[in-house]
């Protein structure tokens, strides 16, 4: 049985290997191209936390290869508010369907579950641990919209809790990617994330690096992280992106976010053509048609 | 030197454990209170190689392998003699396991298996230099110090 729980269970050449066949399913996720690969499979999506983005793309993925999704979404509804324990749940939605999606509030949960499945498991979120299809979904972002090879990428914002950015720095370092990181010192990068990386890291400012940087990675700035109100306004005024920062960028620089924004980055930069956030977010459709396909193929 | 605990016929003892941590082997091997087993402890005892150790003789059981190789975690050079009749029937070293499940607890409060899931620890073990560390198998948290952890 192969599940997904997290970007570190993958091999370099597995996620080129994804990467190739999320290109493949571009044109299905575009709506160009009907195939029914996934014709008489059935996905269950099990959220524990809300979701927009993720839940909803992997409902459309299952279903523009033909398969059908059924959704646990509100927790009130379900035999959990009840009591039950995960690993219950799991047994029994895994005798329902042929492939779970699960989102889970612990750290852990997606691994744990995995154990108890009887069909592949994806991990879609657990806790501030792994988020590996939002990884793929990026990594795919930076070689379309970009490259994977000498990459030059900056990471700003929030990038002690945020779990995308973890597992992202660990997959960029399989590509030797040279990382400039941009935070508030209290939320900089917790040192053990550093451990063990073969690749360079930099903590530096925006100013510093705008001008040779390939990609611009933003996150979110969460304001419950700040002890007042005064403070965060002061932090998240200066992580801001606007369109006179971009003035000094290169050319083809790319813009990411893994969405939802907040004020990092002013809505005028949406107009610019280093916005590709949106499709970032998009791109989210054919790597887990991708990641569908190859769990379910047997 | 005299004998800071006496011999024992048959069962295991175990030596050159790290000063003080006498009491943390005893949980790692289970042994709580009302616990049958007859056991004799010596702590801060002098040691020629160590400056002082603690020894525990655990008497009338042989404790297994695996078991003893716990003890690594929190005292990597304990040493292990079997006891045959008064004499030495094996000895060895305890050696670090690659895997420990349920003995230690994870210290991230949101991990998994802190919850009322049907689930016991598993960390994954590895030596940096000196330093025994540790990784949650669920949730990945990195642990060192630990003696804290011991359940």
């Amino acid at each position: 049985m192969r599940h997904l729980i997290s970007i570190e269970d993958l091999k370099k050449s597995d996620i080129e290997y994804i990467l190739d066949l999320s290109e493949k399913f571009l044109p299905v996720a575009e709506g160009k191209i009907v195939r029914k690969d996934l014709e008489g499979k059935l996905l269950a999506n099990l959220f524990f936390e809300p979701s927009t983005r993720t839940r909803m793309s992997f409902e459309v993925a299952m279903k523009r290869l033909g398969g059908e999704v059924i959704n646990m979404t509100a927790q009130e509804a379900s035999s959990v508010a009840k009591g039950e324990t995960l690993a219950d749940t799991i047994k029994v939605v895994s005798k329902y369907a042929d492939v779970i999606v699960l989102r889970h509030p612990l750290e852990g949960a997606a691994r744990f579950a995995s154990e108890h499945s009887e069909v592949p498991l994806i991990n879609a979120g657990d806790g501030a641990g792994q988020h590996p299809t939002q990884t793929l979904l990026d990594l795919y972002t930076i070689r379309k919209e970009s490259k994977l090879e000498n990459l030059k990428i900056a990471l700003m914002g929030d990038l002690k809790y945020s779990r995308t950015v973890h597992s992202l720095i660990k997959a960029l370092a399989l590509f030797k990617a040279k990382i400039f990181l941009i935070s508030p010192p209290s939320l900089a990068l917790p040192e053990e994330i550093l451990e063990n990386l073969d690749t360079c890291v930099e903590i530096t400012s925006l100013d510093e690096v705008i001008g040779e940087i390939d990609v611009l990675y933003v996150t979110r700035i969460q304001k419950e992280r700040f002890p007042d109100e005064e403070e965060y306004l002061k932090v998240a005024g200066s992580y801001k992106i606007d369109c006179e920062i971009l003035k000094k960028a290169k050319d083809n620089l790319v813009v990411m976010h893994p969405l939802p924004r907040v004020d990092e980055i002013d809505v005028s930069v949406d107009k610019t053509p280093y916005a590709k956030y949106f499709q970032q977010a998009f791109y989210g459709v054919p790597v887990r048609m991708a990641i569908l396909y190859e769990l379910l193929r047997g | 030197m005299e004998l800071a605990v006496s011999k024992i016929k048959f069962g295991t003892v175990i030596d050159h454990i790290n000063a003080g941590k006498a009491l943390l082997v005893l949980r790692i091997l289970g042994i709580r209170p009302g616990s049958s087993e007859r056991v004799l402890i010596a702590m801060n005892v002098p040691s020629k190689k160590m400056g002082k150790k603690d020894i525990v003789k655990v008497e009338g059981k042989y404790i297994g392998e695996e078991e003893l190789n716990r003890i690594a975690l929190i005292s990597p050079n304990a040493t292990i003699n079997l006891i045959e009749d008064y004499e030495v029937s094996e000895k060895r070293r305890v050696k670090l396991p690659e895997v420990v499940e349920g003995i230690l607890t994870c210290p991230n409060k949101n991990c998994i298996t802190n919850s009322r899931e049907p689930i016991k620890s598993k960390f994954h073990v590895k030596k940096e230099g000196n330093t025994v560390k540790v990784v949650c198998h669920y949730c990945g948290r990195k642990v060192d110090k630990l003696d804290k952890y011991v359940i």
